[in-house]
């Protein structure tokens, strides 16, 4: 019993352990990566990536599945940069600017996404992968083409091409001395990692112990070896960087943008709270059973519309967060593989296609990212290819999508059949999927 | 009045008969290719053009048939037969055969290559029943990168296919090394006007679908089809679905190896590693276009589909060119109709894995 259990486990997790034994086994073959180096990498990496990651988790919940669609989130707030950039505005009221612009337009598209969803009910995922080519090809002929072409544009402005037709391929977004938008939200303060991490465990603490105090109220009976071994983590945790800051070592030298942060754990927050909500509470229903809500009494419809409206959103501010920090602008390119990654890092962190939440986000954003930065040293270090690591990594990026799925389709089926077995009278819809509308006819 | 209603009724019932997309997109092609006549634009020319993509990429387009006609939806793990043919080629380039001799040697390692292949991605289709256009992307993906790492691992020892400097094969092989370039092409071409007829690539395109044809009339061609349009009915008469879901995925593997490799001769180059990346979706949409479901698709599909998307994405390069200025709309063009068609295609698909 407790050996079928630990496989149940394994299976369960078998993407994130995947990845923490190949972090550990990439670190302990390329011994030459400074400890420096990867933490300043990884947590500007980590804030850069982390609120397109956690806008998948509401669609995930309201049983939409991973939500592909939002590269055109990311198009809408490079749309919006455009038109900042145009205007040449930038600092602080630039960007502030670029929020306003891109809110409306991440709204109307993620509506459109939405109703093209309720019409694919059930291939809501590739429908999103294929909805994110087509808007990419309307995306080229309005910013190629239409500029210029259509729209009236003075032919000498710096982010015209040369012959006055469409944006050039790279737009420079301003330096942030002279005002620009590069830097402009990370660069407005900054505090060392290491404090950001004591000051976390800390909380992690304070939080942990009050739920154990709720709980153990409630008279809920369940282990108390989790919180322990919680507690414990973070414990040594504090210890352990307390010790780094008494010392002033190296990895003080690392630190975080502090208002970026703060965005994250605000967006963290409310999608805790979302889910809380009586909103939140009909997402969950309808992710469960469509049918069962419908006959509840909710609009299973627009509740999944809200939801990738939402999702869209807060896919284009995580663009923004993206864009101000890598600090160019690749007017074709800067979002084509952001729905994959950020796909992928959500599955890393233990999500499936019907599970998600915070804390899955951020362990995959982490994982997912110190891959990216060892994978290029192991191939160098193993094969003396960097190239070879490359290629290794886009294959982990695809391999462990297909795995996440593969393996949650694989259990719901074998639930299913097990289900079919136990009420041979019930019958299941999913079996003869896609062709009961042939049996109709 | 009664006589316009019925007319109105009759022509709704002609139009979803001929299929709404395939019905817009032939007018828009006509419409392009009178534009082209008067443009002045060298119509013969064109045709050519298109005939040539047409024999180039429609047995491609034909290895959807069998996996939408067993039920597992359109093939988008395609790149899988597609890697296959290009390992099938270059194996038979590094052993040093030349002209037809490489190519059919190449056929041959392609097919025992797909047939393994095949087997394993169809034991993996029957084990996620209900989200297989999903699972199959991503695997065809999975594939391609994997095979990114072997087209730099393998050994290779021909000097043309190799990198100067450096370990690996080239990221384009030129079949001209190996005097493969457009043998099929070549084969009996004529010339009507200025309309190249290259009558061996048609030949084999041609063979191919009498084949496929020929295999769905065939007693496994016509259980496939049977246990893809009611798996319950099929199981209950029966018929091995599994089975039948595997032989279908196998065929279908098969067909793209082999179609690579007929694309490859045409084109003049073997392209590897992420060039197969994105194959599968134009092969998708021209099926689509033809007027295919997610569930059902005849030869006639093929052949109708890949004229008409072929033929749209040929005569669409130099009408806006002319229209636009110098501007080259044609990869936009491709990317809206053949995403848009998808798109359609999967609003028509009903019930699918319940989340």
């Amino acid at each position: 019993m407790r050996g079928r259990k630990i496989t149940e486990w394994i299976i369960d997790n078998l993407v994130p352990i995947i990845f923490v034994l190949f972090t550990i086994v990439g670190f302990s073959v390329s011994d030459d990566v400074p400890l420096v180096f990867f933490f300043r990498e990884l947590s500007s990496r980590f804030f850069r990536n982390i609120i397109l990651v956690l806008s998948l988790v509401i669609p995930v919940i309201a049983g939409l599945g991973l939500n592909f669609g939002i590269v055109i989130g990311a198009m809408a707030a490079q749309a919006a940069l455009v038109l900042v950039r145009f205007f040449d505005a930038g600092g602080i009221p630039g960007t502030l600017l670029w929020f306003a612009l891109s809110f409306p337009v991440a709204l109307f598209l993620g509506y459109l996404t939405g109703k093209l969803f309720n019409k694919t009910r059930g291939q809501e995922m590739i429908a999103g992968l294929i909805v994110g080519f087509f808007a990419n090809g309307v995306y080229q002929f309005v910013f190629l083409y239409c500029v210029g072409g259509l729209i009236k544009v003075p032919a000498d402005h710096p982010m015209v091409k040369p012959d006055g037709v469409g944006l050039r391929a790279t737009i420079d977004m301003g330096k942030p001395a002279e005002g620009g938008l590069q830097y402009a939200i990370d660069g407005i303060a900054k505090m060392p990692l290491v404090w950001a991490l004591l000051l976390a465990s800390v909380i992690g603490l304070v939080v942990l112990f009050f739920i154990y105090r709720k709980r153990r109220m409630l008279n809920r009976a369940e282990s108390k070896f989790g919180y322990y071994f919680k507690a414990a983590v973070l414990l040594v945790a504090a210890f352990f960087l307390a010790g780094e800051i008494r010392g002033n070592t190296m990895l003080m030298n690392v630190e975080i943008p502090l208002v970026t942060s703060v965005i994250v754990v605000l967006v963290c927050i409310m999608t805790q709270w979302l889910v809380e909500t009586k909103l939140g509470q009909d997402f969950n229903s309808v992710g469960k059973s469509q049918y069962i809500s419908k006959v509840s009494g909710i609009d299973v419809d627009r509740k999944r519309i809200i939801a990738v409206m939402m999702s869209t959103v807060l896919a284009a501010f995580g663009q923004i967060i993206y864009l101000q920090d890598m600090g160019t602008f690749n007017t074709y390119s800067s979002h084509e593989q952001i729905g994959m990654f950020s796909v992928a890092a959500l599955l890393v962190g233990g999500a499936s296609v019907a599970k998600a939440n915070i804390g899955h986000a951020i362990l995959g954003t982490i994982l997912f990212n110190a891959m990216f930065i060892i994978s290029p040293e192991i191939g160098q270090a193993v094969f003396g290819q960097v190239l070879l690591g490359e290629y290794f990594r886009t294959f982990m990026v695809y391999g462990v999508i297909g795995l996440a799925l593969g393996i949650y389709v694989w259990k719901t089926n074998r639930q299913k059949s097990l289900l079919i077995i136990k009420e041979a009278s019930n019958s299941v819809s999913g079996y003869a999927s896609g062709n009961s509308q042939e049996v109709k006819n | 009045m009664a006589d316009i209603k019925a007319g109105i009724r009759k022509s709704g019932r002609l139009i979803k008969g001929f299929g709404l997309a395939r019905l817009i997109l032939g007018i828009f092609f006509i419409f392009l290719m009178t534009l082209g006549f008067f443009l002045n634009l060298g119509i013969g020319e064109i045709i050519g053009d298109i005939l040539r993509r047409v024999g180039m990429n429609g047995i491609l387009v034909l290895a959807m048939v069998p996996s939408i006609q067993s039920g597992t939806g359109p093939n988008f793990a395609l790149p899988i037969g597609i890697v296959c043919g290009l390992l099938g080629i270059v194996y038979s380039i590094e052993w040093g055969f030349t002209g037809l001799m490489c190519l059919l040697v190449g056929f041959g390692m392609a097919v025992i290559f797909a047939t393994v292949a095949g087997y394993i991605y169809g034991r993996l289709l029957n084990s996620v029943k209900g989200a297989e256009m999903m699972i199959a992307t991503y695997t065809g993906f999975s594939v391609v990168a994997l095979f990114c790492l072997a087209w730099l691992m393998l050994p290779f020892s021909n000097p043309g296919m190799s990198w100067f400097l450096g370990k690996g094969l080239r990221e384009t092989v030129q079949l001209d090394i190996a005097e493969a370039g457009q043998v099929f092409n070549n084969f009996l071409m004529f010339k009507v006007g200025s309309a190249v007829i290259p009558t061996g690539l048609l030949l084999v395109f041609g063979l191919l679908c009498f084949l496929v044809y020929l295999f769905f009339q065939s007693k496994t061609g016509i259980a496939i089809s049977a246990g893809g349009m009611n798996p319950k009915f099929a199981e209950a008469s029966g018929l091995d679905i599994d089975r039948n879901r595997i032989i279908a995925n196998i065929l279908s593997t098969i067909l793209g190896a082999i179609g690579i490799i007929v694309y490859s001769q045409s084109y003049g180059f073997v392209q590897l590693y992420a060039a197969p990346l994105m194959m599968a979706f134009p092969a998708v949409a021209a099926v689509l276009i033809g007027g295919a479901t997610a569930s059902r698709a005849r030869v006639s599909h093929v052949i109708i589909g890949t004229t008409l998307f072929q033929g749209l994405m040929t005569i669409s390069m130099p009408v806006t060119n002319v229209i636009f200025a110098g501007a080259d709309l044609s990869e936009i063009v491709r990317a809206v109709i053949q995403n848009g068609i998808i798109l359609y295609a999967l609003t028509q698909v009903k019930g699918g894995l319940k989340i």
